[in-house]
């Protein structure tokens, strides 16, 4: 094996990755954020085409009011800090912390989702009145769709950072880091949504 | 010394050959139906001068591979490795480069074809069947013809279904199965599908346009030759898709106006 | 849902089964995966090539009389989604990436060997699913281009079974490309830099970041299909208001690069195999690289050269025109430094050796054709007619087709520790490339004079051309014979190969064939120049 420089040759066995460990798993799952960030722009794509080529036909009621999804951004933005706040406690070490403020930013979330549903049924119009109803349920019942799986998710990690025998803990932060990284995601698209379906 | 020359000159040789063959080729061997319209020149004159670079690309590349295998193939006797040859860089500069300039040339030289075929006209403002300004027409080929009068235009309603076209003649009132058309004469042809989307196709016009349920197209050209063509359904409609065809009957002015006033006058008395 | 896949655990991993079974298992051994990948996806290769031998029955004769209208469009359908989404893209991707990568960048497995081990077994259910739909309700019959509102009016069983099995194959490329993106990345052995890597990662690579960037809008774009099929709802059904020419868009966004996603793996691959049996280094390594993201970066950016037909605006074709164009730049200088590689080597001229050079010469033609496809006023004739169905299967049979073949040829000694009958093999390429060009080439002519794609009907006058074409077809149906033959006898009683039967220099075949468990038996080389031919670290060896 003479391709083999011997002089670059590493002591560490290669096998013993928990040295990357960490890193990689963020790696993958940003990698997968961007996948599903293209399945939104897809759809944010297919409304905005929509709305410069396909007039809105007479008599068709395509209404959104504002207030409800302006609370619902504030009730988002304000459970990300929570998350964030989680995190910091964690880190340092104060679990009973950390979970306090994971069930708040979970709390949040079902907020968000109640209020989503409040809408939905106070809307003039169904999912297949027209074509903007249509694109307005499926984009904005595909987000809430991954707030359900978010607030599911905080709760399973609020469950595992409990201070005794919980799971997760200053030394293993992965599974809340990444559910973090995730529902910023998700608040992201949500801003970049709310601008487009209701401010544009 | 001699033997560069040499060398040299071989290469020279096979590059003109295959030039050569590839003119010869381009030039004799024809792989196109019948043109019976004005774009139908424009295109072959296209098609040809893309053959011939296709083909000098296809045999030349070719030939470098062949050769390669037999030239440098490992004889009986040989052990080791070749060159430790890991590139060149004015070499590969060289083979950007030029098919850049080639793929730009042949890209202007595409949109002049297209220009003279009416493509980049722009469509909504120029067309006299548009009736609100806010229907949507999508383009298709908007060509000019060489007796550009407007009155002289025939327009004429197409509408797609599954299985069967319909061209319904709006100055006349009546809908034939058959496009009976002018020769030399600009036909002005509004598309729309009642059901999935179909395509309109003529070969021997080198036109084709997809007709779109909710959505008009447009397609004009001018046919120059005297006969019978097939129109052609080029887009994947359902179970009867091969067979949805029609014809257009392309005939001299005086046929086609007997033709026009004995459907007109049917349709009245009815 | 991705987050808490653990990497390499050894402990599940001595759990595994043992033998060929392990082939039937959840192995996460990557070595396991890639051939489990590469058999399936042979087997469903079977299914679709009979599906082709179908066609091309139908089509001998100018009546539909072979099978009944409704039907033909099943088989046409089925045939074009099995043949990309069960054997190109699994197999190009799925099993050599996941048996060469890991070599590749010295590591023992993928970054995520369970993501990895899903990805796969995705697979099988969701293909018996789609093949089953046709002794249901019938399959579906819009094509597998499932355009609206054709794909909306057709029987809906079929339809939706057949948007269920893309979703889970997309969801499962998707999978793929995440493990291939993290593994070239971040699991490169400590010391190995990324223009070291052998030029398969940086194909990879940029395939991976294509089926990351593009599957996911076909998958919200065959969800929204799904809607107006089942809900009624009216995105791309004119009728209630919709639009099916968005529909065309995102499909084609995802769709132009899916031929680069069944294509540059291929070149990837081939640009392992031409140096070892040319015994040469790979020509410009660094254009290579750098033409692979050039057609990354571009492929994301022409999808709409399909619509040129579909009521695009003028300036919308112009630019398409102009940006399809130019991916011939960086795929020709791939061509040439191809050529550039075999010129002055030592070429073996093995069967491996003839499928990559068969490969080259089909590709290229079928590369000229799609630079014609490219300007709008040539497209406009022969876009949607045989014309076009010759050109892709140029590229994807012609291409792809021969280069996984090539790659079986030359990496079967890996896998088995077995040499494959050279014999057989110049054989098996002597019959695929005279009946592939039998078949396809004729098919441009006849897309030129007036017959359109997808029909069970034509114009008599085509007839004999047809013809021909079917006997090409019969011949490379004939041409897996002996390479079936060859593959069974190869691994019953094969020669033995050794450890590197062709001298090669890439990482892979620096430990022994087959490999053990997870890779090495020490640490992993650290490979500097994987295409050091000619110089001192190849002489050495
Ligand atoms: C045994 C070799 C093959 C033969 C004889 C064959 C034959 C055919 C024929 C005759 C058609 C045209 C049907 C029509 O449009 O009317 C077709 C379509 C198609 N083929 Fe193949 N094929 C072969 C291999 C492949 C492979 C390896 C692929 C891999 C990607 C492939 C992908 C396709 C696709 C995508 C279509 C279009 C399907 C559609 O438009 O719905 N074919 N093939
Ligand atoms: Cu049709
Ligand atoms: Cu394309």
């Amino acid at each position: 094996m003479t391709t083999l420089d011997s002089s670059k040759e590493i002591k560490k066995d290669n096998n013993d990755v928990s040295e990357h460990h960490e890193d990689f798993r963020i790696f993958g799952l940003i990698t997968f954020l961007v996948a599903d960030g293209m399945t939104f722009a897809g759809f944010f794509a297919a409304y905005l085409t929509y709305k410069a080529v396909n007039p809105l036909p007479d008599g068709a009621i395509y209404e959104l009011e504002l207030p409800i999804p302006t609370l619902n951004t504030i009730l988002l933005l304000i459970s990300s800090a929570t998350f964030h706040k989680a995190g910091k406690s964690l880190q340092k070490n104060k679990n009973s912390d950390s979970q306090k403020w994971l069930i708040v930013t979970a709390t949040l979330g079902i907020a968000f989702l109640i209020c989503q549903i409040f809408e939905y049924f106070n809307l003039p119009f169904g999912l297949t009145d027209n074509l903007f109803a249509s694109t307005f349920y499926a984009l904005t019942g595909f987000h809430g769709l991954h707030v359900t799986l978010g607030t599911l998710m905080i709760l399973i990690i609020s469950w595992q950072t409990r201070s005794k025998g919980g799971r997760i803990t200053n030394q293993n932060m992965f599974p809340l880091e990444a559910v973090e990284l995730y529902w910023h995601f998700v608040d992201g698209i949500w801003v970049i949504l709310f601008i487009i379906l209701y401010l544009l | 010394m001699p033997k560069l020359l040499n060398k040299n000159y071989y290469l020279i040789l096979i590059i003109s050959a295959v030039f050569g063959i590839s003119f010869w080729i381009g030039f004799n061997v024809n792989l196109l139906p019948p043109e019976a319209s004005i774009n139908a020149p424009i295109y072959d004159e296209l098609f040809k001068i893309l053959f011939i670079i296709g083909l000098i690309i296809f045999i030349g590349m070719t030939i470098a591979v062949i050769y390669s295998l037999f030239k440098f193939r490992k004889r009986k006797d040989q052990f080791g490795d070749g060159i430790a040859l890991e590139g060149n860089l004015s070499l590969e500069i060289v083979w950007t480069i030029i098919p850049s300039i080639i793929v730009l040339i042949i890209g202007l030289y595409s949109y002049n074809i297209y220009d003279r075929m009416g493509g980049m006209k722009e469509l909504n403002h120029s067309h006299e069947m548009i009736d609100s300004s806010t229907e949507k027409i999508w383009a298709g080929i908007s060509q000019a013809s060489n007796n550009e009068v407007a009155s002289n235009n025939l327009s004429v309603e197409v509408s797609a279904m599954q299985f069967a076209f319909l061209f319904n003649y709006p100055k006349g009132e009546f809908i034939s199965g058959e496009l009976h058309v002018p020769v030399d004469h600009k036909v002005s042809m509004k598309m729309e599908s009642k059901d999935v989307i179909h395509a309109f196709w003529v070969p021997e016009f080198r036109i084709k346009q997809d007709i779109i349920p909710g959505q008009p197209t447009i397609l004009n050209f001018t046919p120059t030759k005297v006969g019978k063509y097939p129109i052609i359904c080029a887009e994947l409609c359902g179970p009867y898709h091969g067979g949805m065809r029609a014809s257009i009957i392309v005939e001299e002015e005086s046929d086609y106006k007997d033709w026009f006033n004995k459907n007109t006058k049917t349709e009245v008395s009815l | 849902m991705t987050i808490s896949i653990d990497s390499q655990d050894s402990n599940t991993k001595s759990l595994q089964p043992k033998g060929w079974l392990r082939y039937l298992s959840f192995s996460l051994d990557h070595k396991v995966i890639g051939i489990q990948y590469l058999v399936c996806g042979f087997l469903f290769y079977l299914i679709g090539g009979t599906l082709a031998s179908a066609i091309r029955i139908e089509l001998a004769s100018p009546m539909s009389d072979f099978m009944p209208r409704d039907v033909y469009n099943q088989v046409l359908t089925l045939h074009g989604t099995i043949m990309i989404f069960l054997w190109i893209v699994p197999v190009v991707n799925g099993a050599f990436g996941n048996y060469l990568i890991p070599f590749y960048v010295g590591a023992r497995d993928m970054a995520f060997p369970r993501l990895n081990a899903v990805a796969f077994w995705l697979i099988p259910p969701s293909g018996l699913m789609l093949v089953a739909s046709y002794f249901i309700e019938g399959a579906a019959q819009a094509g597998w281009t499932a355009y609206p509102p054709l794909s909306i009016t057709t029987p809906q069983s079929g339809q939706i079974i057949w948007i269920m099995s893309v979703l889970l194959l997309g969801g499962s490329s998707i999978f793929g490309g995440i493990n291939f993106i993290a593994t070239i990345i971040k699991l490169r052995r400590p010391g190995l830099k990324l223009m070291q890597l052998p030029m398969y990662c940086w194909a990879m690579l940029g395939t991976s970041l294509l089926v990351v960037l593009s599957t996911p809008v076909l998958a919200g774009t065959l969800i929204l299909l799904s809607f107006d099929i089942v809900a009624h709802t009216g995105f791309f059904n004119p009728v209630l208001g919709g639009n099916v020419v968005v529909y065309q868009h995102l499909f084609w966004f995802y769709s132009h690069p899916a031929v680069y996603i069944m294509v540059l793996p291929a070149f990837g691959l081939v640009s392992e195999i031409l140096p070892v049996h040319s015994r040469k280094p790979l020509f410009g390594y660094t254009t290579m690289v750098f033409s692979i993201m050039g057609i990354v970066v571009l492929g994301l950016v022409v999808w709409a050269h399909h619509m040129f037909t579909s009521g695009t605006p003028p300036w919308m074709r112009l630019f398409f025109t102009i940006a399809t164009a130019f991916i011939a730049v960086p795929t020709g200088i791939k061509f040439f430094n191809w050529v550039a590689t075999l010129w002055g080597g030592k070429i073996s001229i093995n069967s491996a050796m003839l499928f990559s050079c068969g490969f080259i010469i089909n590709f290229v033609f079928g590369g000229i054709t799609g630079v014609a496809l490219a300007q709008v006023p040539f497209d406009i004739h022969v876009h949607d007619t045989y014309f076009v169905v010759a050109h892709f299967h140029y590229i994807v049979y012609g291409g792809t087709v021969f280069i996984i073949f090539s790659s079986i040829y030359h990496w079967f000694p890996k896998v088995t520790g077995k040499l494959m009958s050279e014999k057989l093999g110049i054989i098996h390429f002597a019959i695929t490339f005279i009946g592939f060009n039998l078949c396809f080439a004729p098919q441009h002519w006849l897309g030129l004079n007036g017959m359109p794609r997808r029909v069970a009907e034509y114009d008599p006058q085509f007839q004999f051309v047809n013809q021909i074409s079917s006997i090409g077809a019969l011949l490379m149906a004939i041409s897996t014979i002996p390479f079936l033959i060859n593959i069974f006898l190869s691994i019953k009683d094969g020669k033995n190969s050794g450890d590197n039967p062709w001298n090669a220099l890439t990482p892979e075949w620096l430990t022994s064939s087959p490999p053990p468990v997870e890779n090495w038996k020490g640490e992993a080389p650290l490979v500097e120049e994987p295409y050091g031919y000619g110089k001192p670290i190849s002489k050495e060896n």
